[in-house]
């Protein structure tokens, strides 16, 4: 198999295909991803700041039953499997976007599977926060919103980042399952070529691009996110 | 002037209840530099904490110039706190912010324009003696400078009332010193009050002029510094007055009896007074414990007197000792009748 893969007529071949589909292809799974996890933050941030400000002896409490509630829904959505919740949002994808299947209706399901983890990303990072902080802002008079928007977050961007690079990560990995309802990007040239004709090069080599892009990704987060700290830059 | 009135907290745990305060009644004059002193777990934390509402007192009235604040709104509260500030052992900055908007953060909260805050947070870097620290982050000062900003911070809203919790507990006796210094000062220039809470006998020592000792959740002692530092009443007190023990070990098996002579004041301890003693009543006193500490520009002494197991001797030693001023007596070990 090994030699066949890599036959002349076969890399030829490959290379064809990649030129014309490549471009396009790392488009589309650039813009799925980003935008995917942006939607994820939007909705996944205030989530995780109400788990974190919502429990008892947060800053914000609320009723036992909320919180309860709150967490049963992620956990809920973190439980299924991403293949199956990609079917399961049928009716909500043809709802938003008038159809179901194709690279847009896929960010959808990214979405709802990425914004429960997203907000439990955000709920560990503001835990990190020295609790001593928000007595502080307490003690100067601040409000709970005041504490959430100038405390809590701003004081956990570092970490924030670091963990919104996890989740931009793991939606690009998301991104080549959607392949399947259509979805556009690298996922679908691995599975198109790879899976449904064989082509195992064509495969390999989007699988190495996603493997690229997943590294090119988190390099960017992380020194983001220690660019951002300032606790960590000594001397002037 | 903040009043506590019969005021007691009580935490519920999982092993039961812990009563960190019992019927506290304190009362802090405006313009004091009031200590409140006690061992690790004594609820001196619980206490300051109690002052502006962190805690809810279980019991009892917290009362700043009168008003009750146990019953203000969550709102009115905020405003409260913004005259009644607090500083703390590790300083607690915002990290991710620079030292000028760390000291404007108090101001942002109370809806200062921002041109305003940045201009008085100038000012209040210059009143701490860092001008130059605007644009550093936290993590780039020392643990005194880190201080210094939180003081600026603290002060920035013009509070009537600066609460120091264990302020320099995380510094080194240098630092403490120059600390306390800048709290002197800004409670001379600007009248703020100060509730100074600590653990160190030697931070009261330097700038407070009352103190209450907190032993166990109640007040054992309080009044005047020099008052209680010169002569303490309380178990509580004498353990923080004289902490090594030293002195008690030094006269238990001597078979003597034993005075407490306490100066009070410069005048009474540039005496030789012991000699003096021998010579005049010709007592030979054995001297088991002395020491001499600064309060403010007083000096005082302590001393243990070790005297024969008379009856005679020894109250011819106090009608001595009492003919003489500023000096208390106390006898500490009497025989063993």
């Amino acid at each position: 198999m090994l030699s066949k893969m890599f036959s002349s007529e076969a890399v030829t071949e490959a290379l064809t295909i990649l030129k014309e589909e490549i471009p396009f292809a790392l488009w589309e799974t650039t813009y799925v991803t980003v935008l995917a996890t942006a939607f994820a933050i939007v909705l996944g941030l205030p989530l995780g700041v109400l788990l974190v400000a919502g429990e008892k002896g947060g800053v914000l409490p609320l009723p036992k039953g909320v919180m309860h509630v709150l967490n049963i829904i992620i956990n809920l959505l973190r439980s299924v499997p991403f293949l199956i919740l990609m079917i399961l949002v049928f009716p909500l994808t043809r709802l938003i976007v008038g159809t179901s299947v194709g690279t847009t209706a896929s960010i959808v399901p990214l979405v709802i599977a990425a914004f429960p983890f997203v907000a439990r990303l955000v709920e560990s990072s503001l835990r990190e926060l020295n609790p001593n902080i928000i007595e502080m802002a307490q003690s100067a008079g601040a409000s709970p919103f005041q504490i959430i928007v100038k405390v809590m977050i701003p004081e956990s961007v570092p970490s924030l980042i670091s963990n919104f690079t996890i989740a931009i990560t793991t939606v690009l990995g998301y991104t080549a399952m959607s392949g399947i309802i259509g979805g556009g990007g690298l996922g679908k040239i691995a599975i198109n070529y790879g899976y449904y004709r064989y082509k195992y090069l064509v495969m390999l080599i989007a699988v190495i691009i996603l493997i690229v892009l997943v590294q090119l990704f988190q390099s960017i987060g992380t020194r983001l996110a220690a660019k951002t700290d300032r606790r960590l830059k000594k001397g002037k | 002037m903040i009043e506590l009135r019969n005021m007691s907290k009580t935490f519920r745990t999982a092993g039961g209840t812990v009563e960190a305060l019992k019927n506290i009644s304190l009362t802090v004059n405006d313009g004091d530099i009031y200590g409140i002193i006690g061992m690790s777990g004594a609820g001196k934390s619980t206490l300051v904490r109690c002052i502006n509402m962190l805690e809810r007192p279980t019991e009892g009235e917290v009362l700043i110039d009168g008003k009750n604040i146990g019953e203000l709104s969550t709102a009115q509260l905020r405003k409260v706190r913004r005259k009644v500030t607090m500083i703390f052992q590790n300083f607690n900055l915002l990290m991710q912010k620079n030292c000028l908007r760390n000291i404007c953060f108090p101001l942002e909260l109370a809806g200062v324009k921002k041109a305003e805050a940045r201009k008085r947070a100038m000012e209040l870097l210059e009143i701490v003696g860092l001008p130059d620290k605007a644009e550093a982050y936290p993590a780039q000062l020392s643990g005194g400078q880190q201080q210094r900003i939180a003081i600026a911070r603290a002060i920035a809203t013009q509070p009537e009332v600066l609460l120091c919790d264990e302020a320099t507990s995380a510094l080194d006796p240098k630092t403490t010193h120059d600390i306390l210094e800048l709290l002197r000062d800004i409670n001379k220039r600007l009248g703020i009050t100060m509730i100074i809470i600590t653990h160190q006998m030697s931070v009261v020592e330097e700038i407070c002029n009352r103190v209450a000792i907190l032993d166990n959740g109640v007040v054992a002692e309080e009044g005047e510094v020099s008052a209680v530092f010169a002569d303490p009443q309380s178990d509580a007190a004498k353990r923080l007055v004289f902490p090594d023990g030293a002195e008690e070990s030094a006269w238990e098996n001597t078979g003597e009896r034993v005075l407490r002579v306490v100066f009070n004041g410069a005048l009474a301890a540039g005496t030789p007074l012991i000699t003096r003693m021998a010579i005049d009543e010709k007592i030979a006193a054995n001297i088991l414990y002395a020491s001499t500490r600064c309060l403010g520009d007083k000096v005082y002494g302590n001393m243990l007197l070790g005297l024969p197991d008379e009856e005679e001797t020894v109250r011819r030693a106090v009608n001595y000792l009492n003919g003489v001023k500023n000096i208390i007596i106390t006898e500490v070990k009497g025989n063993a009748q």
